[in-house]
């Protein structure tokens, strides 16, 4: 059976007829026990023993090539298997749904840290350790390490946009803003390093990986190998942490293919956690120039938002910085031009809310400015400078629950206990004060397929190759199906992470949970409508709960009515509600931040968050994913910059001691709450993704209670102590 | 990892012996030099195991002071009861360092030894002059951040990331060390240590087969103790400036005047100039000033760093209000 849509017309709210009640509520992930007990088995320790080990080796320079690799010393120790140099091998990662993996030949270097070769050996420590032993010597190129002097510079095709007057509104306007933001390359830093087992069976493959989108990995690795898809089967059951860094395959997979391939014996590659961070990808880099124009009451007549981001040579992907500016606040002219540097630097890729997270902080920072300049409040000022519709393309919104976001979260935090005066409030050695900012992530259908089982003892089944990467996926997809079918979360079994199973949407984009949410449901619909034909019934007459269907007065357990197991496929795919309606989720952002008036350190008080997302599928879960956006964003404010050395360009902080990830000390009491939403033109199951949206301005409401606690304004990220340290008090 | 041997000592004679032969390195705790040997900074020939020895206990010394054995770890000095109640600022030092976990396993002597965060050192792709003497100091026109700004030279300009040491340094510690010879001598702190000139990979005034077997601190004063670290974020990070102080005040003016300082230089710093300058003198903000003006006077930034001149200026005096009770 199969039960397919195409998203091209507003849904009913299905779900808000059955009467499980489990969708929504708040649930601990299934999953949880496994993880915290170490029964989870993750890609690393997937093997039975058997496998060999592979140490990837770093390319020592920037740009150039490889002229030889002396690997006798290595070859030598006892242990070693094989160096393998091979012409398949990729040195970048994929970006995320390239759905192909081109090999790259790694014997030219293109950045400092990337993969040139792989020792592989019966032990680890084995491994490791020839890996040092080899000879490599390079031909050397002029490297652009720095996006100020890049060589190249380039403007694409669609990166530029102007609407109205620009320049013109600039030079009209009762007050403008025209400010240079900067943020440094960031890295992912997910807490499992990235890693692959493969194991050949004849030509068949199967590799267990660390990856966020698997139907999408496996061309890219069947690509890469010059094999046919179905020939390659990747796990992924349990993944540490992805933060986009696994999108795409990895140089680790390929190499522990064409290893295993070459001894006969499967490999293991893991990376180190340096290597994490040189070799995976980054967030670029941003400069962003924001310009704003207002007329005296603070309405917005113009925005402009220019970017300069960077990547490697070749690569498509850029920093969509602008990506919320686009739709977020009205004013009728628009100015936007991005340009890419071609640097020789660790690949940049998407890394959780590519664009808004670093677009997000210009912005908003700017329209505290503006607010600061026209003496307005910053909360006011948004409030009046929120569009009928698109502002470019005209699109109604789907739903925008900005307003009451921004209401509500003043009124949650107590807003109007905010000192309009920076620098105004201090409690011993600290400057307090408060800041807020908007946030907007837009929101992504992705075509998904899920399958559900309805087994003869009552139970369900649902099987897709969704990947959980800690957001709680397999909590989710259970209260779908337990929902629907009238199951207790206990009674329905959630499989991911194998392409054995139907293609899913992938984890990306904020669209896993509307995406195979919807398929499981259209799974579901198509099953209840098997069990009403059954029963003699529609399914409308048919109440399915705890295990028993209801129609009138009549009671059946599902144990009885399945006498065979049934299964249906779901199929969601994105359709004219795409093109025709502005989709996105929404929030605000309130903190109160001290900083010492000595050290210039800072510390957030407390933090707030307030959502509207459409339905939340499990207050825990969508929570828990609020909660790590904010202190991701709280990172970003304030401590977290990928070094680059200004020589050659290699990652300097390539340790959790030195790239500075908040922990614990650093994040206070966060709130988080949900306005009641429903989008129908979103999916079925009326979602809007939520993984992104808590970073979306997050840390602009950190920088902005800095100014108001100091008067300080730091455009510079991250604000760390010796950038305020000129402007506080002797 | 290169592959090594492995000894575990039975007593601190046959320790020292055994340090002897070269190649050979003592492990204790083993939180910094495993963490080296992976990367393959460090590469021993041999290891000798010291933490088994039975160095593990916290004495009182005849003269009233403390005796603490080089394997207490660090969790433990910072709970004892005596440290607490009358070495407060070496408490608070251990534990503003590193995490819980690594503070169970870290040492005494091996807190005291730990080498450089300094990220081209701990790079072999890197030149160092710390790690390979003659190779050059990447760091100089590098990202130099968290570097040295005191004691530098022109080879290396790398700190010294302990806290605890700081601490020590401000208690008058010092260090008792038993020599392959079987010779136990005592040596202050502020000498132990060694200052990069032109040979930064000699870090202390060790000799081959020294073995570190006590901390010694002097008999408690009756002073104000404080621990200030500052740092980029609020746990986990080491210090970018860090200040111990202990002072007492006598009818209105300082008496025991100790201040030492980490994240400034590539040993734990102490200036007696400074110290001098502050002694027999009433508590003031001009006083200050010039206690931390003389403190920087020699210092020099290399760019990334340039702030830290600043921020040990502001540090310090505040540390010396609170020390002194001044308010502003």
């Amino acid at each position: 059976m199969n039960k397919h849509l195409k998203m091209d017309e507003r849904q009913s709210d299905v779900l808000a007829d059955m009467a499980q009640g489990t969708v929504g509520r708040e649930l601990a992930r299934s999953e949880g026990p496994l993880k915290v007990s170490g029964r989870a088995v993750y890609a690393a320790e997937s093997g039975d023993g058997t496998e060999a080990v592979g140490v990837l080796v770093r390319a020592t320079i920037a740009n150039g090539r490889v002229a030889s690799i002396d690997a006798g010393d290595a070859l030598a120790l006892e242990g070693v298997l094989r160096v393998i140099t091979d012409s398949r091998m990729v040195r970048r990662p994929a970006q995320g749904t390239a759905n192909g993996a081109p090999a790259q030949d790694t014997s030219q270097v293109d950045h400092f840290g990337q993969p040139v070769a792989l020792v592989v050996a019966d032990t680890f420590e084995q491994a490791r350790h020839a890996a040092h032993l080899l000879d490599i010597r390079y031909g050397v190129e002029t490297a652009d390490i720095d996006p100020e002097t890049a060589r190249e510079v380039e403007t694409p095709e669609g990166k530029r946009l102007e609407q109205g007057a620009f320049d013109t509104a600039m030079d009209d306007a009762a007050a403008s803003i025209d400010a240079i933001y900067t943020t440094p390359s960031q890295s992912a830093a997910p807490m499992e390093p990235h890693a692959a087992l493969a194991r050949w069976d004849g030509d068949r493959l199967t590799l267990h990986g660390a990856y966020q989108m698997l139907k999408y990995n496996r061309n890219e690795l069947a690509d890469a190998l010059g094999i046919h898809p179905d020939n390659v089967r990747i796990v992924s059951r349990y993944v540490g942490g992805g933060f986009g860094s696994k999108l795409g395959i990895g140089p680790e997979a390929v190499a522990a293919a064409i290893a295993a391939r070459a001894i006969g014996r499967p490999v293991r590659v893991v990376m180190s956690r340096a290597q994490v961070f040189e070799m995976t990808s980054r967030r670029s880099e941003t400069w962003q120039r924001v310009r704003l124009a207002a007329d005296r009451d603070g309405r917005l007549t113009a925005i402009g938002h220019d970017a300069r981001v960077s990547n490697l040579p070749g690569e498509a992907f850029s920093e969509p910085v602008q990506i919320a500016t686009h739709f977020l606040y009205g004013g009728a002219s628009r100015h936007y031009e991005t340009r890419i540097a071609r640097l020789n630097r660790t690949c940049a890729g998407s890394m959780r809310a590519p664009g808004e997270a670093v677009g997000m902080l210009a912005l908003e920072n700017a329209m505290d400015e503006l607010a600061h300049h026209l003496g307005l409040d910053p909360v006011e000022l948004r409030l009046r400078n929120i569009p009928e519709r698109h502002p470019e393309n005209g699109k109604p919104f789907s739903s925008r629950g900005l307003a009451d976001c921004l209401t509500t979260g003043a009124d949650l935090f107590g807003w109007n206990r905010r000192n309009t005066r920076p620098g105004a409030k201090r409690e011993g050695e600290w400057l307090v004060g408060l800041g807020m900012a908007s946030a907007a992530r837009s929101n992504i259908l992705s075509e998904a397929q899920a399958r559900v089982r309805l087994n003869t003892d009552g139970t369900a089944t649902v099987e897709t190759d969704m990947t959980d990467i800690g957001t709680g996926t397999y909590s989710i997809l259970g209260q779908v199906a337990g929902e629907m079918l009238g199951l207790a979360p206990e009674d329905v079994t959630v499989e991911l992470g194998d392409t054995a199973f139907p293609p899913g949407s992938g984890s990306g984009g904020s669209w896993g949970a509307g995406s195979v949410g919807s398929a499981v449901f259209l799974a579901c619909q198509d099953l209840r409508a098997a069990l009403a034909a059954r029963l003699g019934c529609d399914p409308g007459e048919m109440t399915l709960k705890d295990g028993v269907a209801t129609v009138s007065n009549r009671q059946t357990r599902l144990s009885d009515l399945v006498d065979e197991a049934m299964e249906a496929t779901g199929h969601i795919e994105p359709g004219d509600t795409k093109q025709e309606m502005q989709q996105a989720a929404f929030g605000a952002h309130f903190a109160e931040v001290a900083v010492n008036s000595v050290t210039g350190e800072t510390r957030v008080r407390r933090m707030l968050g307030v959502f509207a997302a459409g339905r939340i599928l499990n207050l825990k879960t969508a929570r828990s994913q609020c909660f790590g956006g904010m202190i991701f964003g709280i990172g970003a404010a304030l401590t977290e910059n990928l070094v680059h050395d200004p020589r050659d360009g290699h990652v300097v902080n390539r340790d959790l001691a030195e790239y500075h990830i908040p922990v614990n000390l650093d994040v206070p009491r966060l709130d988080v709450a949900f306005l009641e939403e429903r989008d129908p033109w979103a999916n079925p199951i009326q979602t809007k993704g939520i993984g992104e949206l808590g970073i979306s301005g997050a840390g602009a409401a950190v920088t902005n209670a800095i100014f108001n606690a100091t008067g300080i304004r730091v455009r510079d990220y991250p604000v760390t102590l010796d950038k305020l340290l000129p402007g506080l008090p002797g | 990892m290169k592959p090594f041997d492995y000894e575990r000592a039975v007593s601190s004679n046959a320790a020292a012996r055994a340090a002897l032969a070269s190649g050979a390195h003592f492990i204790a705790g083993g939180t910094n030099l495993l963490d080296l040997m992976k990367l393959e900074v460090l590469r021993p020939d041999k290891l000798i195991d010291i933490s088994r020895l039975p160095l593990r206990q916290v004495e009182r010394t005849g003269d009233g002071g403390l005796r603490i054995g080089a394997m207490v770890t660090n969790s433990d000095l910072a709970a004892d009861p005596r440290v607490r109640r009358h070495y407060p600022v070496l408490s608070r030092a251990l534990l503003a360092g590193a995490s819980g976990q690594l503070r169970n396993k870290a040492t005494t002597a091996g807190n005291l030894l730990q080498r450089t965060r300094c990220p081209y050192f701990q790079d072999t792709a890197m030149p160092c002059n710390k790690r390979e003497p003659g190779s050059g100091c990447h760091a100089l026109d590098g990202f130099n951040r968290n570097h040295a700004i005191l004691g530098t030279s022109e080879s290396c300009i790398a700190t010294h990331p302990s806290d605890m040491a700081v601490a020590m340094m401000a208690l008058d510690a010092s260090v008792e060390i038993q020599s392959a010879a079987g010779k136990t001598r005592t040596v202050a702190l502020d000498e132990f240590y060694a200052l990069p000139g032109d040979t930064p990979h000699v870090e202390t005034t060790l000799d081959s087969g020294d073995l570190v077997t006590a901390v010694l601190l002097p008999p408690p004063l009756a002073a104000r103790q404080v621990y200030r670290k500052v740092r980029d974020r609020a746990s986990y990070a080491f210090a970018l400036v860090s200040v111990a102080a202990v002072i007492s005040m006598n009818e209105g003016v300082l008496d025991h005047v100790a201040v030492s300082f980490g994240g400034l230089a590539p040993k734990p710093w102490r200036d007696r100039k400074v110290e001098a300058l502050l002694s027999g003198k009433p508590p003031s903000g001009a006083l200050f000033q010039e206690a931390a003006d003389r403190l920087l006077a020699e210092a020099r930034g290399y760019g990334g760093n340039d702030f830290k001149i600043a921020l040990a200026h502001r540090t310090l005096r505040a540390v010396l209000r609170q020390a002194t009770g001044l308010t502003q």
